[in-house]
Order: structure tokens, then sequence, then C-alpha cells
């Protein structure tokens, strides 16, 4: 069966293809909110309590009547500082307007964003995309406004309760033009700039508060066509994985409905993660009118060139340049050196672990072992590296150890696990737990001649294999010996000895 | 006794205290039919006129400080469109009839710390919408000296309060007259300053863009005085002016009459046109005979976009309206009635909320909400701005010429109860020539020169350029001067 879609003959065997625009929503890590002097985010050592809520709220930020918005000029840096970064231009007249909607949390009714004339408009940034990031792709940025966050709703059964600690907490929402053509483009495009806001010290990074918050614009059309087909608008995914996944649905969705012959109805939608699915959340006839207006409380904003070139020049490497400096510097892999300057706190671990060194092959094992099990660990807990147990001297003191073939990366992945879930002492904390684990690589393999020649013994179906010419089962016969000697013996010689028995 | 000067003088021979002087106004207040009050804060103003008592003998050696706090021990009343930290403030709306604010407007602040008592909270048209006060969900304020009256709007309890000497000042609010109107009604000097000279922080907002606080007083000087407290940049309102205030209190004090000679005063020939009530004409057109006679240049101006002022006033009002009043939705602030407890949705809850909205209320949030509708933005709320901008031209091209125009504050004196309620264009014509110094944001005064045959007042409206206070307060000096006994 075929349908008409943009003008276009459409069956099950059309190549489509997906046009994917983001908006991500940054929060900008200033002190004060956007409009009051009100604390904008917690600190270290502010507690979380019941008591808590409310409580950074002024009367500007509850919306009382009579009060009016002052422009937080630290905002404005930040906001120009992402543009900068994402090589925008810079409008040195931009104006804030007011976009109205009811909702509870809503303290004003409306939400003072910017609408004709954004800070930032036209900038771009670079993806790496492909097995080593080897291809790199230019995504286009339309524009980065300034705007306030509203309060949080919590609904109970019932009744809802409003905190407004959020009402007033400054936002860039980086929008970017609809050049993605997958979720793995759009995960690039996430990643990077989560590099990026993080690195110039904009925003703090933290996905769980939802400081950096992503809408997923998803439409397809047949491969070729030039025309834009119907797109949907996904909400506030907040982890980067979830949005490829939530992008992956949405296309596979919009394609089903097309080939029945459906309609895709311009509608805006929620991930859902547990399901992994999308689902309507309002269609486009519901929505609201925002009628935006110049807000009359806010004069235009008027930024000094003077005052740009300055930002600029106090912007920090980025983490383009951070990953090539890497390459060069310690001889990383392009991979290696892009997921390494993917967030701030582990560029800086990285740097602090190699400190010094000119051995680029310690700093390659230091950059895997950080890369692999490390992030891995990371990732499950849900937090930064600097927020873990682990500190740059372990990883030196380990990686130094591989490369001094004291420990096999077997047992370093333990030694991970071990810096990780505890306090570990910085000097010299590595050689404790090798020592208390007994993990010290066997580089003296005599004792295990023995073992070996058991093994193959017992195991003659797949020692004949091996003489036949099936190289690979050597796998099978180190595991084996590994095995025995607990992850200890150095894999390199275990590997040589192994096979020079088996050649006996 | 019934200036600020006046009331020193008084203070500094021990013929009166802070405190005699307050309870006066609290007795007169009490005894008054006006309702020109909502709300006393006779605890807290008495308190304060006890300090001021205590500390004028004990710490001023019984001498006013007039340099230190120029408005020591004076009794004001404040409109309540201004908020003060724990004092009720209900902009006259049910909406906000048990509203209590956190914090307390930037004007109020200056004139309590130059020593001013804050007797209490005066009625006004709800959310200052109106011309006559008869909007205010607390009862319509009655004209000082004619019971079936209106003292105008919106600051009509200012305004009456004042002329009835209910306290010795008011603070007001003007938007697109409700200083100058209500003032010319009642027969006082109101003042609305350059848009941007005082901080609008805590006056609760009707339209940003036009609103603005000004004295309204018995005397040029007091005005002047007021006003120059109250003046200043505010980092809590972006849209103040960082622009020096001069000292107005020395040129009103100063100011004679044969300071006119070489003024140049411009008529704007728009302004008197037919409709006008010929009392009303008379009276300006003498006064302006009178400036004449006394060496002022009279020079015919003309300011072609006055024709469009009081249309595109009520677009960009009511837009900007529709948008500052969305906060009342019974959330956090608007009464919540029982019945909206029982609604299902959102959408529900806000019908039966917002239902305390006065009529003329609710005529301007929906006639907003539709001028700033996606669609109709550009041909309204756009092309409005337009037209203001040219306004603003208007003005600028004038004042080449001239340094102050002068013209009927309205085409009538105070009109009757309920004569204009049931008909809103008729109303809103009523601030016909105030309007358009509004949208060019020019400072401007109302002040009495006669009374109509019915011993009503007639006010003579005056503009100046942009933050030429001084040149505005000089002129209006002279006028009050030259009116002598016939206001």
């Amino acid at each position: 069966m075929s349908f008409q879609y943009l003008g276009q003959e459409v069956d099950a065997n059309t190549e489509f293809e997906t046009v994917i625009g983001l908006e991500v929503h940054v929060q900008l890590a200033t002190d004060s909110k956007i409009f009051s002097k009100a604390k904008s985010r917690l600190l270290e050592g502010d507690s979380v309590s019941e008591e808590s809520v409310n409580a950074n709220t002024t009367e500007i930020c509850a919306g009382h009547p009579g009060t009016l918005p002052s422009l937080n000029k630290k905002a404005v840096e930040y906001a120009i500082k992402a543009g900068l970064a994402t090589n925008c231009k810079i409008n040195l007249k931009s104006i804030f307007s007011r976009k109205h909607y009811f909702y509870a949390d809503l303290p004003k009714g409306y939400q003072i964003s910017q609408f004709d004339l954004p800070v930032c408009e036209h900038g771009s940034l670079e993806v790496e995309l492909g097995e080593n990031g080897a291809i790199s792709k230019k995504i286009g940025i339309t524009r980065i406004h300034m705007e306030e966050d509203a309060g949080k709703s919590v609904h109970l059964s019932g009744f809802s309760l409003i905190n407004l600690n959020r009402a007033g907490t400054p936002l860039v929402e980086v929008v970017s033009e609809p050049d993605m053509r997958t979720p793995e483009e759009a995960g690039a495009y996430l990643r990077k700039l989560y590099a990026i806001v993080t690195c110039i010290g904009v925003c703090d990074g933290n996905l769980q508060e939802g400081n950096f918050r992503c809408d997923a614009n998803v439409s397809v059309r047949p491969k070729g066509s030039t025309k834009l087909g119907t797109r949907t608008e996904t909400k506030n995914v907040n982890s980067f994985r979830f949005v490829e996944k939530a992008i992956e649905y949405e296309m596979e969705r919009q394609r089903q409905v097309i080939l029945s012959g459906g309609k895709i109805i311009q509608e805006t939608r929620l991930y859902d993660s547990q399901k992994n699915q999308t689902f309507s959340m309002r269609t486009k006839e519901e929505a609201e009118d925002y009628r935006y207006f110049p807000d009359p409380d806010l004069p235009p904003l008027i930024i000094e060139q003077s005052q740009v070139d300055i930002l600029r020049a106090s912007l920090p490497e980025l983490p383009d340049q951070k990953r090539d400096r890497f390459i060069a510097q310690f001889g990383l892999t392009k991979y290696d050196a892009t997921m390494i300057t993917a967030g701030k706190s582990l560029a800086q671990f990285f740097e602090t672990t190699v400190l010094g060194s000119a051995d680029k092959n310690f700093s390659k094992i230091a950059a895997n072992l950080l890369n692999g099990e490390a992030v891995r660990l990371l990732h499950e807990a849900g937090i930064e590296i600097n927020e873990s147990n682990f500190k740059p001297q372990h990883f030196s003191e380990l990686a130094k150890m591989i490369n001094d073939k004291l420990v096999s990366s077997t047992a370093a992945k333990q030694i991970i696990a071990i810096l990780f879930s505890e306090s570990t002492p910085e000097v010299g904390g590595v050689a404790g737990i090798v020592d208390r684990e007994g993990l010290k690589q066997v580089n003296d393999l005599s004792a295990l001649e023995p073992i070996i020649e058991k093994i193959i013994l017992d195991n003659p179906k797949q020692a004949e294999e091996f003489r036949s010419g099936k190289e690979k089962i050597i796998g099978f016969f180190v595991g084996q010996a590994m095995k025995a000697t607990q992850g200890k013996a150095n894999p390199g010689m275990l590997q040589d000895l192994v096979i020079k028995k088996l050649k006996e | 006794m019934k200036t600020i000067h006046e009331i020193h003088n008084a203070f500094d021979l021990g013929k009166s205290t802070p405190l005699e002087l307050t309870q006066q106004f609290f007795n007169q207040i009490k005894a008054s039919h006006h309702n020109a009050f909502i709300t006393l804060c006779e605890a807290r103003a008495l308190n304060q006129a006890q300090i001021l008592t205590d500390d004028l003998k004990l710490k001023y050696n019984g001498k006013v400080p007039r340099t230190e706090k120029p408005l020591y021990g004076i009794p004001l009343g404040i409109k309540d469109v201004l908020t003060m930290d724990g004092v009720r403030t209900t902009c006259a709306s049910k909406m906000l009839e048990n509203y209590i604010p956190p914090y307390t407007a930037t004007a109020v602040i200056k004139l309590e710390n130059a020593g001013a008592i804050s007797l209490g909270k005066l009625n006004m048209d709800e959310f200052a919408m109106g011309s006559s006060n008869e909007n205010s969900a607390f009862g319509p304020v009655i004209h000082p000296t004619h019971s079936d009256r209106v003292p105008g709007g919106s600051s009509g309890g200012s305004g009456t309060a004042v002329a009835a000497n209910l306290c010795v000042a008011a603070l007001g609010t003007d938007t697109g007259g409700s200083i100058r109107l209500p003032a010319s009604f009642c027969g006082i000097v109101g003042m609305k300053p350059t848009y941007g000279r005082i901080s609008r922080y805590g006056q609760i907002a009707f339209a940003s863009s036009l609103d603005q606080i000004g004295p309204m007083t018995k005397t040029v000087e007091d005005a002047a005085l007021l006003c120059e407290v109250m003046s200043g940049v505010d980092d809590k309102d972006s849209t103040t002016a960082d622009v020096k205030v001069d000292s107005w209190f020395k040129t009103a004090r100063d100011t004679k009459v044969e300071n006119v000679k070489g003024l140049r005063v411009g008529v704007p020939q728009e302004y008197f046109i037919d409709g006008i009530d010929a009392e009303v004409k008379n009276a300006i057109e003498g006064m302006i005979q009178k400036l004449k006679a006394e060496g002022a240049e009279i020079i015919p101006v003309t300011l072609p976009h006055t024709q469009y002022a009081v249309a595109t006033y009520y677009v960009i009002a009511v837009s900007e309206a529709s948008s500052n009043l969305s906060r009342y939705d019974g959330v956090r602030f608007g009464v919540r009635p029982p019945e909206a407890m029982q609604a299902r949705t959102l959408v529900d809850f806000y019908k039966k909320v917002r239902v305390n909205f006065g009529s003329e209320v609710k005529r301007r949030i929906i006639l907003g909400t539709f001028a700033l509708s996606s669609g109709y933005y550009d041909a309204y709320y756009r092309k409005a701005g337009q037209v203001r901008r040219l306004m603003r031209t208007d003005f600028e091209n004038a004042f080449q010429k001239v340094d102050v125009m002068v013209s009927p504050v309205s085409p009538s004196t105070a009109f009757k109860l309920g004569e204009k309620s049931k008909d809103p264009l008729k109303m809103y014509l009523t601030d016909i020539f105030t309007i358009p110094a509004s949208m060019a944001g020019l400072p401007a005064m109302s002040v009495p020169v006669a009374k109509d045959h019915q011993g009503l007042s007639i006010g003579m409206h005056l503009i100046a350029p942009r933050f030429n206070e001084n040149v505005l307060i000089k002129a209006a000096r002279i006028v009050e001067l030259l009116a002598g006994d016939s206001k």
C-alpha cells in the first residue's frame, strides 16, 4: 500500500529521514536569581529539607503585587559567554518580553523571556560522529535567549503544592537549527553543548536537578525531500540517552503513522522512560496564545561591544580546543579525548592525574581507566567525578602500576570499584589496596606451568582445536589460567606461556 | 494651618505637635462622610507621631529639622495602590480585600524617612481604572464640597482627603490623568512628574509604561517638596532615570509673579475644541490672558496626533493591564471563594475566582487580552506604540518653541455620581487633555484657577518637557499666585 506524504508517494520501502531540532534549557549558575536578589541555587553546605521549601524567595520571585524585576548582570554575562562559546552573534540590543500563560506555579501569570530580539543569534557547534568520532558535523544554533524559570508543582492526591525556590532562576534557552538527522547526532549535539556550558562555568550541569533540560522537535520525510514534515515536540527530557531513545521512538512512530495512512498531528508529547515511549500531552489546537509583548518594566538590554570583547577574552579553553590539545599533548585517541573532555570535572581530573608526565603510554592508560570502569560507575551512581571518592592521585598511582606491569587491567577494575566505594588515602592508597587484596600482578609464571599443563590435559578437545589452527580458542585457556591466579597474572605473559605450552 | 510650611512653623512655636496633629486628622477622618479612606493605620501612625513628637523636643530642641527631614511630622494619606509592609493594601478591589504585603513601596519609604506620617490607605477606582472613583469595591468617594458629585478618579480618595482636610497631602498615581483630574475636580494641586522620576516599586501596576506616582497637595510648594523627596533613581525599578533632581521646593518658594516675564507659554490648538464647558473654557482663557498681561509670551502650538490619544492610550493601557492583572488568579493573590474550591479544572477555578473583579476591570482585561492576541498584536499594541512615538515627537517639536503648555484639565467640572458610569466611552473622554502628556511621559500639573457658578473647581493643566519639573513648578506657582482667591 502506498500513501501521499509531502507531495510524494510513500510505502513500506520508502527510506525516511528524520529532521531534529533541539531546544535546551540551561540553568545559569548565578548565585542570585535573574530578577531578584533571592538565592538561585543550593551551594555547598546548604541543607535541603522541608523548611527549605519556598525559603529562597523574595517578594519579587513570589510575584507580589507592585514588585518589579531588576536584571541580574551576572546572568547577562553568562548568557553572552554561552553565546560566544557557541559562535553566536551577540545582539548589543535585546528585548525582554512577557510570555503569558496561567499555571499555578507561574507567580505573575507570565514568564519574562526574550522573543523578538534575543541576546544571541546565528551560532553553531561541531559534533563528532561515527566509531571514533572521525566525522565532524556542524549544527546551527538559531538563537540563545534569556528567561526566568517557573516554580515547581508537586501533585499529590487531591491537592497540589508549590515550591517557588526555582521561580526566577536564570535560564538560557538554546534553540538549534533543524540540522540533525539521527538520534546519534542529537545525542552528540547535547553532549557537546553540555561540555561547553559546563566548561565555561555558566552551568553547574547537574542533570538530576534539571540544570540542562531538552525539548526535541522531530519530524520525518522521505529521504531527499526538501520539504519539512509536521513536527512534534517532546518536552523536558533530562538525560542524553533518553533524548536519543525518545527520538528513536518518535521517528518510528511517525513513520508508522504515515505508512498506515494517518496524519502526524503537531503536538507536544512527553517521554515515559519506563515504557520507552512518547505520549501526547496537548495538541496545537489546544495550544495557548502566549500574547507576547515587550515587558514595560524592563528597558531594552544594551550591551557594550567592549564588554563582549572582555568576556570573549575571559573564556577558558573550550572542549574542542581541549580535546585537540589532549590528543597532541597526551597522545590520546580522538575518541578518548572527546570522552574525557565531555565534562569539565572529568577533564580537570584527568589533567591532574597525568600532571607533569610526558609518558604518553601512561596518559593513555589513565584515560582508559577513567573512560572505562570509572565513568561507568559514576554514571550508574549519577554523580560527577568530583563528587565521588575518586582522587586523581589514585588514578595516577594505578596507571603507573599498570604501566610498570605491577597490576593487571583485570585487577585494575577491582581496584577502581574499591576506590569508588571506599574512602582511600590519596598517597599510597592504591598500593595499600593491592597489598590488602593480594592483587599484585604475578610476573613470574614458573609456578603456573604445572597448572597450565593440567588445564591443557583436562581439555584435549580445545587443545586439538588450537593446534589445528583455531587460534581464537587461546582465550579459553588464558581465562582458565587467569582464574587460577585470581586475575593477578600478567595477561600478556600468561598468554605467551599458554601458547608455548600448547605448542609443546 | 494647612500647608507643610505653616505646620512646621506651628511645631517650632509649640502650637502643635506631630502627635496632636495626627490625632486631629484621625478625628476629622472619622467624622467625615466622604468614604475617602479604605484602611486606617492608626496605631502605626500614632506610634510614628509619638516618636517624632518626643524627638522634636529632646533631639531637635523643639526646632523642626527641615533640611534633614523636610516632612517632619506631616500626616499624609497614601493611595491604596501603594504597598506598606503589614498594612492591608486592596487597590479598592474585592480581589485584594485581604492582601497584606510584606514590603513597602520605595516612594512611601522615602516619605517616611523624611519624617512623614502615613495615616492610612485612600480609596480609589479599582486597580486605578476609572475617572470618577465610582469603580471601588469599597464604595464611591464623595466630592469634598458637593455630596452629589464625584471627586474624579482614579485618585479620588486622595483628592477628597486633601481638599476636605483629612490629611496635609496625599499620594496619588496617574496613568492617564488619575492625579490631575481629581485634583482639578477637588480644587487642589496635583502633579504627575516625568515617567521615570519616582520609583514605581511597590505601586501595584495598572499600565506599567504609563503609571507614575505623584503628590496631591494644597499648594504648589507642597507638591514640589513631596516630589523632590520621592524622586530619584531606584535600583528596584529599572525604568527610573538617573537625572539630577533640582530643588523644586526652592523654585516654588522663590518664584514671584514677575518671573513670568519672557516665559513662553504654549497653547495647543487641539485642546480648545467644541464640547468644552463654556465656564471651563473662559476660566482657562482668562488665566492665559492674565499670564500675558504679566509678561508671558503666549504662543499657539499644534499637537497634530492629539485626536488619536484616547484610542491609542486605551489600547496600551488595557493591554498592559491584562498582563499585570494575570497574577490575581486565586492561587497566591486574590480571594478564593468557597465555590472555587469545588472546581475540577484550572479554567473552572479561575472563572470562579475572577468574578471578584469589578466590571470596569473585567472590561479592560478582556479588551487587553484581545489586543495582545496573536494576529491582533501588530494591528493594536504595536500600532498604538507607533502612534505614541508620533505623539512624543509632536511634543518635542512644540517644545522647541515654548517652555510650558497650558490647557484645561478636563472638558467639564466635577460631574454627578452615576452621570457617566453607564457610558464607558463618555467616561474615557474625561481624560482627553491629560492622556497625551501621559503617553509622552511628560511632567504635568493641575492647578486650581477658578470656580464655576455652582462653586465647582476648574483646574489649569500645565505640561513641561521631560525632566523639566523645574519650569513646570515655576509656571504652576505663577498660575497659583495669579489665581489668588478666585480659585
